[in-house]
């Protein structure tokens, strides 16, 4: 075949090109099915309804004006004791209640099911053939998993914030560290402290990524992912394993309490958000290795 | 589309294949493949169950990764090029796959959203008239899970047609679908083909290839066993001559004086090999006389005629097996 007969039928003549503004289509796209699926609303409804439980069993074990067991950091969730004094620690004690086990469940259930469900929907190889790009769909499944592990936490914390105001009364707030600060301060602060527990969750997100680009199985991907979270949570508790601590995703995760410090101590919630980015650049770099180079047969 | 093509020179072709090779494990599904698809031709991909179709068009549409061997599609190597190819290429691969949760219109929308070349401004209109073609317009607000086979079949053609394609790929398109639906799939091929758009549709279903295409490739167990135009292939088998009758011994007597060979008699019927077949085209006046033969030997003929040599029986004639025995 000589070149000018190639010419003919090259793809080259052809009036389409990919427009950089275009290709935030798929991210909406996306988010619009990840938030319209019945079961990312089940996984919000349950972490609403966190606080909500936690709010009205406050309240009636303080109903007849006795004060919550426990006190301080002993028992309970963090913060639980300051609740009947100001609703505002709801959020907090919600958050420190949902992060250890119902936010990361939710997360890695989105994140595992991200490819491998299209996957084993078969709807994968048609977005491949889109073309979406296997770089691009990857980066767009990371982004949606991020947004929902953010409004998340987000429903956790508004949740909390409703219920609190609701129950209880809410005026300044008293930091770990024993000084006073405004309420807007704490608002402020109950604002932040959501951002970091969204943050703490990436860890999860990538692994969950990384899993649900190994399988066809979107079932498959979210037991295994949920299934690793609970082994590192075991694991953490073990104190043989002290070595290898600081290095399981969720070992700094209750350091947001830190930030009701007066000053903020940042040791650990900056190690958190850098072991979090550690995380996320391992495990995005093997998901995107992975399914770079992955047959799609399903 | 700016299609400066030179004259439709035949050479041109849209895929092209050399040793093209899949192993799984140790099976090879497709075995040194060299295909050529004519531009602007409706080119029918045939094989049993198994032979290795639908590995060969993940291979194409860069699904999957050949172990060896070369593919180009639309002029440009892929898997390498993939993504500049694919905007161009319409494809329906083993069957359509919806979510279901979405509605018939939305899966679409979703579908032309992961293309990064379609325009978001047109995306409604396109994915209305993609609808309107594959007359699924009724059914757009149902939800995909509510839909018969039939429908979602539909539907992923539809999703083919989301934009102009200089290419389809076609695996097994009317699966599932009524024979209503069969004649209309046939007909949209048709069409298409006439605006210029190349097809390659693989099937197991040798009358539908027989109706629609212009080219066609035979797989065996991995391997091509021949390609070439349709009339062609076709034109490999004879077509033989087939008299009705109850009188089937002296039809036989007369037909073999007549110079028919290789006769054949069953219950109520009498084939064979008219004379000067070998030569290709048979000339109408000597099957007339034929007739008039055995009439005028009082045998008294039910039904007369040639049955055309058809894609079958040049297929059971290249295979020398029934057509379903998988390897
Ligand atoms: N993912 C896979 N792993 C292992 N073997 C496979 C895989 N996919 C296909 N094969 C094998 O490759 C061969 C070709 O399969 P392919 O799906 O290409 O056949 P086909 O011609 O499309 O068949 P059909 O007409 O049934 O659709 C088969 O023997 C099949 O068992
Ligand atoms: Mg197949």
């Amino acid at each position: 075949m000589s070149r000018a007969e190639v010419d003919d039928v090259r793809v080259a003549s052809g009036p389409r090109e990919v427009r950089r503004i275009w290709t935030f289509g798929l991210f909406r796209s996306e988010l619009g099915i990840t938030f319209r699926r019945w079961r990312t609303l089940a996984l919000l409804g349950v972490l609403a309804a966190v606080p909500i439980l936690v709010g009205v069993a406050v309240k009636i074990e303080t109903s007849d004006g006795s004060t919550l067991g426990g006190g301080g950091e002993g028992g309970g969730p963090a913060f639980i004791a300051q609740i009947t004094n100001n609703g505002l620690f709801l959020v907090f004690t919600a958050l420190a209640a949902t992060l250890p086990f119902f936010l990361p469940m939710a997360v890695g259930v989105v994140a595992g099911d991200s490819i491998a469900g299209e996957s084993s929907a078969g709807t994968l190889r048609y977005l491949l053939v889109a073309p979406a790009g296997r770089t691009r769909l990857l980066l767009v499944k990371y982004a949606t998993t991020m947004t929902f592990c953010l409004v998340a936490t987000l429903v956790v914390a508004l949740s909390a914030l409703t219920v609190g105001a609701l129950l209880f009364p809410l005026g300044e707030v008293t930091t770990i560290s024993g000084t006073r600060i405004g309420f807007g301060e704490g608002l402020l602060r109950a604002l932040l402290i959501a951002l970091v527990v969204a943050a703490s969750l990436i860890g999860v997100a990538a692994l969950g990524l990384f899993v649900s680009t190994l399988t066809s199985s979107g079932i498959a991907a979210m037991a295994t992912t949920v299934g690793l979270l609970i082994t590192i949570q075991i694991l953490d508790q073990i104190p043989q394993l002290h070595a290898i601590h600081p290095y399981f995703f969720s070992h700094y995760w209750l350091s947001f309490a830190d930030l009701m410090r007066e000053p903020v101590y940042w040791d650990e919630l900056l190690k958190n958000l850098g072991l979090q980015g550690l995380y996320a650049a391992l495990f995005g770099s093997a998901a995107w290795a992975r399914f770079g180079a992955k047959d799609i047969t399903a | 589309m700016p299609h400066t093509s030179t004259g439709g020179r035949v050479t041109e072709s849209v895929i092209e294949t050399s040793a093209l090779t899949k192993r799984y494990g140790k099976q090879l599904a497709v075995d040194q493949l060299s295909l050529t698809v004519p531009a602007g031709s409706v080119f029918g991909f045939l094989g049993p169950n198994g032979s290795g179709k639908t590995t060969t068009i993940r291979m194409l549409m860069g699904l999957i990764e050949p172990t060896s061997g070369r593919a180009s599609v639309l002029g440009r190597p892929v898997p390498r090029e993939i993504r500049t190819v694919l905007p161009h290429v319409g494809a329906l691969i083993e069957g359509p796959a919806l979510y279901g949760f979405l509605s018939g219109r939305d899966n679409l929308l979703r579908y032309d959203a992961a293309d990064p070349t379609a325009d978001p401004r047109t995306r409604r209109a396109r994915a209305e008239s993609a609808l309107d073609r594959v007359g699924l317009t009724a059914a757009a607000g149902k939800k995909a899970k509510a839909y018969s086979l039939g429908m979602k079949q539909r539907l992923g053609l539809a999703a083919a047609l989301l934009q102009p394609r200089r290419l389809l790929v076609l695996d097994e398109p009317t699966n599932g679908l009524d024979p209503q639906g069969m004649r209309e799939i046939r007909a949209l091929v048709r069409e298409l083909a006439s605006e210029g758009t190349t097809v390659f549709l693989s099937s197991h279903l040798l009358d539908e290839i027989e109706q629609v295409c212009t080219h066609a490739a035979v797989m065996a167990q991995g391997r091509l066993i021949t390609q070439g135009p349709v009339a062609e292939l076709a034109a490999g088998a004879r077509g033989r001559l087939t008299v009705t009758t109850p009188d089937t011994g002296e039809a036989a007597r007369v037909l073999k004086e007549l110079g028919v060979t290789d006769l054949v008699v069953t219950e109520d019927r009498v084939t064979g090999e008219p004379p000067g077949a070998e030569e290709g085209a048979q000339a109408p006046g000597d099957l007339a006389e034929l007739n008039a033969a055995l009439v005028g030997a009082g045998v008294r003929v039910r039904g007369f005629g040639v049955e055309r040599a058809s894609l079958e029986d040049a297929f059971v004639a290249l295979t020398g097996e029934g057509f379903d025995v998988a390897g």
